[in-house]
């Protein structure tokens, strides 16, 4: 190949193919010349690596010394604008994380000033104390919503868990008659808004006693009952792993309740620690069904409703600043287990969009 | 139009091709709706064919059965029984007695009233005390209840079928029984059954919790709100003071009679509904892998930081931020105070007192809660992306923008589809964002109290729903009227996309 015909292709836009076709003649050369500097960074390893290496040697080989110093000055500003363009994007990456902390720090910091209660127009207290920490246990109902909320918590957790790996391995590993309709069916449910069956629950639950300041025991039966619906992400776990590890257990005599207990659910680990997280912070967030069935009872809250409740229209003054110990309150241990437990929510958060 | 085929299709550019994809796209609407209608045509027919079926083979059932079979039509469970297969003839045997006990005792009365719900009014009478000598007291005789009959109206039309499907599943079990012994062949014991729950039946064992739960507490609940949607059914007529009774499309109309009070404010809250809805998925869509691309990036260093920051925002409950966040954004809150002090501003922005600056806030505040997630969903399918695709289109010569709408764009577009429709339906019932950082206002003076329901300019269907039925005049009839139709718009958008979308993936695929 001449330099014209580079030239040439290079024009038309095919260099690749047709580099590639010359490779076999001159891989005697290219191993050589494998030390000079590539023009072209290379992200992929092993086989990929050392062929585009042997690419990337095959275009620098046949090229001129003088287009070579031409490449090398590009080159050179190429990198440059690399490390300008790297420079402003960990700018901006600072300026994000600084816009998604600040509203933290700053709810840290307003729950310790002491010197006022309501809305202030700054930031960092001017003294400094746990008054609002103090005011929120002894004054307002915020231990009975932590604790009632924390046992909503648990109860989801285990219930909701149990649920859905029922759902999601009976409709992923058994083809039943049905099973079709149940899913589109369950699929159609999911289109009404889930507030217009409070109305009705409200009434039930209200029979029996269940509303106001017991809300939370309505409510948890409301969290569990319907938790079967969201078996989306399990059963799509469930359908990756491979059907011949059931049919080899049934070959040596497994049961189906055996198959389910012995080795879809060990291999399941991250799946589940996926849904029992799911399970336990739902409580935490809920905001409209506890609202409706707690009535406006102050002693039915949960955490979301009760915090809402105290920077309500007329309470704002004197609570905001407890509503920001509160909130740090409620935030620290869900984030430590959050945290803790990160992997497992990336794991199950991605794998549910992908399949959708 | 007349079809092209791929030759002359190729030879067309840019402008025409898009044209004439266009045109290839609302051409295929009727040919779709068609099929839809043939669709269903097809199923109602199927449908019909399968219930004369059942009968006739009940009849053929009944006519070639045993004695024992015979007697079952009558006595549940009774050929089980014959069969010595007790536990499932028990079983049969007390649904039966139960059935018709209640169906005695409360079922017949409450049917008999679903037509009217209810015709003995609750009044109040002077009526002379006892303990008072004589004095004249108010005294409430109650008469029927419509909730109450409405309700167990409705769950006894629940078990009436349940019932006409046990007993034909009765009727089947004796056949099969009859078949097997013709046959001289064993027949399974109640051992057997109990041992095919956690075997060959298991899913049903598994299935009976959770769906018995969706049942009560999702099925009926909306069942009975769609109903309740054909009534008049509010504070006025609570069912217990007074009977509310059937209207028919009485509530339907009152919404989408065009130019009536309801009809407008819902056509406003229905198209701020969707706006918002789309802004806010795709905007958070965009932004977020923007974000995942930037930290993904060679030469990015501390990546893990990065995202661990971003993480960390998701794990702190949405409504702490949220009700923050609305603070700091208050007349008096830290950001006013703080330009104020600056000297750039004289007196206080309204972030949430102007209708499209709270609008705008809120779809910004939006995006704020949505990157973090959306970064952590896209940094995953990123990474799936076969390097050697940018490899190649960099060797030809593509910019990185070029790398990203031709490779990044379609692959990511093609793997998220249904996520993006799922997110899409979410924001339309996304209470909490709107709620907790406006409540639905400002107020609109325009359209915003009609009827005694405030609305506001960021008000979305969810939280007007929710106003509607917590206010001090609840109005349930309307509540279940507008949930209705945002199950209409819910699901014709999804039937559209879903029918549009290239590849719907089969779930087989997978295994």
């Amino acid at each position: 190949m001449t330099d014209k015909d580079i030239k040439q292709i290079e024009e038309n836009g095919e260099m690749i193919t047709v580099v590639e076709f010359g490779l076999d003649e001159q891989k005697g050369k290219s191993k050589s010349t494998k030390t000079e500097p590539n023009a072209i960074e290379i992200d992929a390893s092993g086989v990929e690596e050392f062929l585009e290496r042997q690419e990337a040697a095959q275009i620098h080989h046949v090229r001129s010394a003088k287009e070579q110093s031409q490449d090398n000055k590009r080159h050179g500003s190429q990198s440059k604008r690399r490390l300008v363009g790297n420079t402003i994007i960990h700018i901006v990456l600072a300026i994000m994380s600084i816009i998604w902390i600040a509203p933290f720090v700053f709810i840290v910091f307003e729950s310790f000033r002491c010197e006022s209660t309501g809305l202030a127009g700054y930031i960092i207290p001017h003294k400094w104390g746990f008054d609002n920490y103090i005011r929120l246990f002894t004054q307002t109902e915020f231990p009975r919503w932590f604790l009632s909320t924390f046992l909503m918590g648990l109860v989801c957790a285990v219930v909701q868990t149990v649920f859905i790996l029922a759902m999601s391995y009976a409709l992923s590993r058994n083809r039943f008659k049905g099973r079709k309709f149940l899913m589109n069916a369950m699929l159609v449910l999911g289109m009404f808004p889930g507030f217009l069956t409070l109305i009705l629950l409200y009434t039930l639950l209200n029979g029996w006693g269940l509303t106001g300041s017991n809300a939370p025991y309505g409510l948890v039966l409301i969290y569990v009952a319907s938790s079967g619906m969201g078996y989306y992400v399990c059963k799509g776990f469930f359908d990756t792993i491979s059907h011949s590890l059931d049919e080899a257990a049934m070959v040596d005599g497994a049961s189906k309740f055996q198959i389910f207990y012995k080795i879809i659910i060990p291999m399941s680990k991250p799946i589940i620690i996926y849904t029992i997280l799911m399970g336990f912070m739902g409580p935490w967030g809920d905001f409209i069904t506890a609202r409706f069935m707690s009535d406006n009872d102050p002693l039915g809250f949960n955490v979301a409703t009760g915090l809402q409740w105290l920077i309500g229209e007329t309470r704002v003054d004197k609570y905001y600043t407890t509503f920001c110990a509160g909130g740090v309150i409620v935030a620290l241990p869900i984030t430590l287990l959050f945290m803790f437990l990160q992997k497992y929510y990336v794991a199950g958060v991605t794998g549910g969009a992908v399949k959708g | 139009m007349t079809k092209l085929d791929s030759l002359a299709y190729l030879k067309l550019n840019k402008w025409q091709k898009f044209i004439y994809k266009l045109k290839c796209f609302f051409c295929a609407i009727p040919g779709w709706l068609d099929d839809k209608i043939r669709y269903i045509n097809r199923f109602f027919k199927k449908l019909f064919f399968k219930i004369g079926e059942t009968f006739v083979d009940v009849w053929q059932t009944f006519k070639n059965g045993s004695w024992s079979t015979k007697v079952s039509f009558l006595v549940m469970g009774f050929g089980n029984f014959f069969h010595k297969q007790w536990l499932r003839g028990l079983v049969f045997l007390i649904l039966e007695v139960v059935f018709i006990l209640y169906m005695i005792l409360a079922g017949a009365y409450w049917l008999s009233m679903f037509g009217s719900l209810g015709k003995i009014e609750t009044r109040t009478e002077m009526v002379p005390s006892d303990l008072l000598d004589g004095e004249l007291v108010e005294q409430i005789y109650y008469g029927d209840n419509s909730f109450k009959i409405l309700l167990y109206g409705l769950l006894t039309i629940f078990f009436i079928i349940a019932f006409i499907y046990t007993w034909r599943l009765n009727v089947k079990q004796c056949k099969i029984c009859d078949q097997i012994t013709r046959a001289g062949k064993k027949i399974k014991s109640s051992g057997d059954d109990l041992k095919s729950m956690v075997d060959n039946d298991f899913h049903k064992t598994l299935l009976a919790l959770p769906v018995a739960g969706i049942t009560m507490f999702t099925v009926l609940p909306i069942i009975f709100m769609i109903l309740v949607a054909f009534t008049n059914y509010d504070k006025n007529h609570d069912g217990l003071m007074n009977l509310f009774q059937w209207v028919g499309l009485d509530n339907f109309n009152s919404v989408l009679t065009f130019g009536s009070g309801m009809q407008v404010a819902f056509g406003e809250i229905l198209a701020w509904t969707l706006i918002w809805a789309f802004f806010a998925t795709f905007s958070c869509y965009f932004l977020g892998m923007f974000v995942a691309i930037m930290i993904n990036k060679k030469g990015i260093k501390i990546k893990k930081f990065w995202r661990t920051i971003l993480v960390m925002t998701i794990a702190v409950p949405q409504f702490i931020s949220l009700l923050y966040i609305s603070n700091l954004f208050a007349d008096n809150g830290i950001v006013n105070a703080t330009l104020m002090n600056w000297g750039w501003i004289q007196s206080p922005i309204k972030f949430w007192g102007d209708g499209t600056l709270a609008k705008i806030m809120v779809l910004v505040i939006n995006i704020w809660v949505g990157i973090p997630y959306l970064m952590l969903i896209t940094t995953g399918i990123l990474m799936n992306i076969p390097a050697d695709l940018y490899e190649s289109a960099r060797i030809d010569g593509a910019n990185a923008f070029q790398q990203f709408a031709k490779i990044t764009l379609p692959y990511m577009l093609f793997v998220t589809g249904p996520y993006l429709l799922t997110s899409f339906v979410s924001n339309i019932n996304n209470f909490n964002v709107i709620y907790l950082l406006t409540q639905g206002g400002p107020t609109n003076p325009v359209w915003g109290d009609v009827g005694g329901y405030v609305a506001g300019d960021t008000t979305i269907l969810i939280t007007w729903l929710f106003g509607i039925t917590t206010g001090n005049d609840a109005n349930y009839k309307m509540a279940s009227v507008i949930g209705i139709l945002i199950f209409i718009v819910v699901s014709v958008l999804s039937l559209v996309v879903f029918s549009i979308m290239p590849a719907t993936k089969r779930e087989d695929d997978f295994s």
